[in-house]
């Protein structure tokens, strides 16, 4: 099934190249193609559900964002993922697909919030998570998981409780499941809990 | 029997009770706490499983959840605080009337919980002066109730006036109070 899916869409789209996947058919598709390609997804191929609109981090390397979609079409009960590059390390940007499935709006408007990927074209692109004026993008890799200290988004409030966005504490952190085995055993905790936020991390 | 003792015979005071005024205001307020349901995650649950006729609150005389900060006067934190919600708390926390008590309720609104992140405000005490700190993840209504009847033990120590000019002069309240570490002896 799979298979010839991906020859029925590479026949039209030779742009398109395979993507390896542990699950479903997977597509890497280039930028300048990319509404045309879910154009006929949506209207030729069946693909009528937008699931999922995410992005990939690759840090260091060159292209260094990678835009995700998942569709499902409901007929076929088949899911097709596809893999968008950009072309800009340092401002990224896509192709917005508010156009064609209402469901990437605040898809979109997550995967600015937390990646900094400007999606163009989009109706009303503002953060969804974090608070309008806040200068980050925290899923990036260069992000850290404890957070960066930036003001309060409420001034008056600040001033108030002199409170302001701290990092938070990770000591020994980040906490994570062990994964499998009973629940009493897999209680997220800290994996290397002998150093502390006073306690220096010791290296070896 | 050199014990003294307020006792009301009607025969020497007719319709009179004598008492302090520390004693019945505090008395009136701790048996009539109106909480404010500050619900942001899944504490919310258990404080509405608190509120139900299973556990039921009003049985302490605090029942009537407003969701008004007008007519509240203690603020239950229940959840997790974003830095994006601290705002609302604290604006809310604000907009009740003095006199007024803030309950943290479970692991995420005392201390942030599991959530050692950027986005989450590790205890809303940084923001507004609790009162009563409840553990659990979320607490067990019980215990949420073990919290309110503490409130309403330390509001019936509170001095009734002197309290009210303490907290303007200091803006925080005085040393909390920890639920579920109660007192053996």
């Amino acid at each position: 099934m799979a298979e010839s899916e991906l020859a029925l869409l590479q026949e039209r789209f030779d742009c398109l190249t395979e993507r390896e996947s542990a699950d479903h058919l997977a597509v890497n598709c280039p930028a300048a193609k990319l509404v045309e390609f879910c154009t006929a997804l949506r209207d030729n191929f069946g693909y009528d559900m937008l699931v999922d609109v995410t992005a990939v981090d690759w840090d260091a390397q060159s292209p260094r964002f990678t835009g995700i979609y998942h569709f499902l079409s409901l007929s076929k009960h088949e899911y097709l993922r596809v893999a968008v590059d950009c072309a800009d390390d340092i401002n990224p940007t896509l192709p917005s697909l508010c156009d064609l499935y209402a469901a990437a709006n605040w898809h979109e408007r997550e995967t600015y919030d937390l990646m900094g990927i400007r999606y163009e074209g989009h109706p009303d692109l503002r953060r969804i998570l974090m608070w309008d004026a806040y200068p980050y993008h925290p899923l990036r890799k260069d992000f850290p998981l404890a957070g960066i200290e930036t003001p309060l988004p409420a001034a008056d409030v600040a001033a108030q409780t002199g409170a302001s966005v701290l990092p938070a504490p990770m000591m020994g952190g980040p906490f994570v499941s062990s994964g499998d085995g009973p629940m009493s055993q897999t209680e997220p905790r800290a994996r290397d809990e002998s150093w502390t936020e006073k306690k220096e991390k010791p290296t070896d | 029997m050199n014990q003294q003792t307020v006792a009301y015979d009607s025969k020497v005071e007719g319709e009179v009770i004598v008492t302090q005024a520390d004693a019945v205001i505090n008395w009136i307020r701790k048996h009539s706490v109106w909480p404010m349901p500050m619900g942001l995650a899944c504490c919310a649950i258990e404080l509405m499983a608190a509120g139900g006729s299973r556990f039921d609150m009003s049985r302490f005389g605090m029942e009537v959840m407003r969701f008004s900060p007008r007519q509240a006067d203690c603020m239950i934190v229940a959840g997790t605080v974003t830095y994006k919600m601290a705002e609302v708390v604290r604006r809310i926390y604000e907009q009740m009337a003095e006199p007024k008590w803030v309950v943290a309720m479970g692991a995420c609104a005392s201390t942030g919980g599991m959530y050692r992140s950027y986005a989450t405000l590790q205890g809303v005490d940084r923001i507004v002066p609790v009162d009563v700190y409840v553990s659990g993840c979320p607490p067990r209504p019980e215990a949420l109730l073990d919290a309110m009847i503490k409130l309403q033990d330390k509001i019936g120590r509170e001095s009734a006036f002197k309290n009210l000019t303490a907290r303007k002069a200091s803006g925080a309240a005085p040393a909390p109070e920890m639920a579920g570490a109660g007192k053996v002896s």
